[in-house]
């Protein structure tokens, strides 16, 4: 391949004292991708994306963004260079209403550096941001508390604090857990408006029926290590992948 | 003609706090009257209290910049045990430059203010990484540590510490200096807390890796609050100087400390009229009770518990929350 793949995944391992929770996982990510990151639970999903995050520190491998490495850079420099994450576990700014959770990636350097400094009204391009995502206008639920809105709506902010930071590649961490099936329903469009966009996107799902019908690849990791890649049904099919998932037959 | 309840704030809040629609001299009045009292009440203040009391209003004007320089941190996710620490380094900047140096307090106020802010924020520069507990300790640690530094090397007078400063002209003066820098304090920092700036340090209060996660270093934020609290408190410590002419060991003393925060949870944390309301009401308090000889100080705790137990968030969110309630009785049209 002649180009350069915007995120380049190389022997990446993290070891927590004697467990390797990663363990040399490698892959590339083009421009327009969108990834899908399954595995059992506690097989290193999250602390993949932590490691590309730069919110753990990797102890081995390395991770290229845009041809740069990145392995060891703070998380708020990652940010800056385009890689954008939701969390698992939401992190809204309980005390502050949902529109100004937006201010605070909207003040980001890297959003003033784009926008060139000039941003007038960020209250207004919050608005803007969250009714994109699904905050209706009418019901005037931006200016609510992030403490009392219910958890759709969190996934949502979590979503468009993403969005706010326009970055090149997003990670979204189990956006759709938790969530009943009309409201997954309603944020997959978001999603693929995103790819349209351009966005390359990676995301982490125990939801594979949804997560299948916008990946266009998946890789599957268990106790650390990948053990498959490829289209959804390529890796469905995988003897390892229905071991992983199902337990073997000894 | 029939008559109905309704609340005086009706009509003038539109949604957002912000976002206001005012119609009538009842209602400007009713939106300026919180922010005039204190104006006013410090303009008149001096001129009405006696002596003895003046001097307790000075000590009041110290402990609620002290304890606005508390809430500044605590909103941007700091708790600081050791206001103490702030307070004694502009006290003894101050109380050095002018008995050393022989400088006139109109210009070791400032310098104090902002170099001793300085070397408080590089002090407190290895531990910012730490959070709640773990932060608290430290700095509750440090300003306990210098005081035994200055006694054991006897540096700066040791002991005995300072005396004998220049004071500054007048009382009046100094009464007015700090009664400003107090309403300054009060309405610039709320201001710069309700600005996208602000916001971005209470973001780091309610949760620092959301914010790291929007490509901002909270680091070099917390540092600027940090700075910011830490000149507070060491104008506050460089005007005490000047105006007991006196500087020692004392300034590092655990009173700087937990006042200011006892202050804050009286008058209600998070607000800086809180924090200054609860200076206005224990150090006078404090005073009164002065009659009471060595049961002083159990008067003043049993009092300090019936007010967290029974207005926990303070009284300042108390009575702002009464007065955003208030009711007139308007006429109901046929």
């Amino acid at each position: 391949m002649s180009e350069t793949p915007l995120l380049r995944v190389d022997e990446l391992s993290k070891a927590f004292g004697g467990v390797q929770a990663v363990n040399r996982v490698s892959f590339d990510l083009n421009k327009g991708d969108l990834l899908g990151i399954i595995g059992p639970n506690g097989s290193g999903k999250t602390t993949t994306v932590n490691l590309i995050t730069g919110f753990v520190k990797a102890t081995g491998g390395r991770v290229m963004f845009k041809g740069q490495e990145i392995t060891r850079l703070a998380p708020y420099k990652i940010v800056r260079l385009g890689i954008a994450r939701t969390f698992q576990m939401v992190k809204p700014f309980y005390q502050l209403p949902a529109f100004k959770n937006m201010i605070i990636p909207l003040y980001s350097p890297r959003v003033k550096a784009l926008v060139g400094g000039k941003y007038g009204d960020r209250n207004a391009v919050a608005l803007d941001l969250l009714e994109e995502v699904g905050f209706e206008r009418d019901a005037q639920v931006a200016y609510k508390a992030a403490s009392v809105l219910p958890q759709g709506y969190l996934k949502r902010l979590e979503l468009a604090k993403a969005i706010a930071l326009q970055p090149e590649l997003m990670i979204l961490d189990e956006l759709f857990s938790g969530l009943s099936l009309a409201e997954v329903a309603s944020i997959v469009p978001i999603i693929e408006k995103l790819l349209l966009e351009g966005k390359t996107i990676i995301m982490i799902e125990h939801r594979l029926k949804e997560l299948f019908r916008i990946a266009n690849r998946v890789i599957v990791l268990n106790f650390g290590r990948k053990i498959a890649e490829g289209s959804a049904k390529e890796v469905m099919e995988s003897d390892e992948v229905k071991k992983a998932y199902l337990g073997s037959e000894e | 003609m029939k008559k109905r309840r309704e609340r005086i704030d009706r009509g003038i809040k539109v949604r957002a706090e912000d976002i206001f629609a005012v119609c009538s001299w009842r209602e400007m009045l009713y939106l300026s009257a919180p922010r005039l009292l204190p104006i006013v009440g410090f303009i008149v203040l001096p001129l009405i209290l006696g002596v003895y009391w003046q001097r307790v209003l000075l000590s009041v004007a110290i402990f609620a910049l002290l304890a606005i320089s508390w809430d500044i941190l605590a909103q941007s996710g700091m708790v600081s045990l050791g206001q103490a620490l702030f307070f004694g380094m502009g006290a003894y900047c101050s109380g050095i430059l002018n008995h050393y140096f022989g400088i006139s307090p109109f210009v070791t106020i400032p310098i104090a203010a902002v170099v001793g802010g300085a070397i408080c924020t590089v002090l407190l520069l290895p531990v910012l990484r730490l959070r709640g507990v773990y932060f608290a300790m430290v700095t509750l640690i440090i300003p306990l540590m210098l005081e035994r530094v200055i006694e054991a090397t006897k540096i700066f007078g040791g002991t005995e510490g300072i005396s004998g400063l220049t004071s500054l002209p007048s009382t009046w003066l100094e009464l007015y200096i700090l009664l400003a820098a107090v309403l300054a304090a009060l309405f610039g920092f709320r201001r710069l807390m309700t600005s996208d700036y602000g916001l971005v340090l209470k973001g780091i209060q309610d949760n620092d890796r959301s914010v790291m996660n929007a490509g901002i270093n909270i680091y070099w934020f917390k540092i600027q609050a940090l700075f910011i609290a830490s000149v507070v408190g060491s104008f506050a410590g460089a005007m005490m100087t000047h105006v007991y002419r006196f500087v020692g060991m004392p300034v590092f003393a655990l009173d700087y400390s937990i006042l200011p925060i006892a202050a804050a949870m009286v008058g209600g944390p998070g607000s800086f009229a809180g924090a200054t309301l609860g200076a206005f009401i224990l150090v006078p308090l404090s005073e009164a009770l002065r009659a009471l000889g060595g049961l002083r100080i159990v008067f003043y705790g049993v009092f300090l518990v019936i007010f967290v137990v029974g207005l926990p968030e303070g009284i300042f969110h108390f009575v702002a929350r009464k007065y955003h309630q208030f009711e007139r009785w308007v006429e109901v049209e046929k």
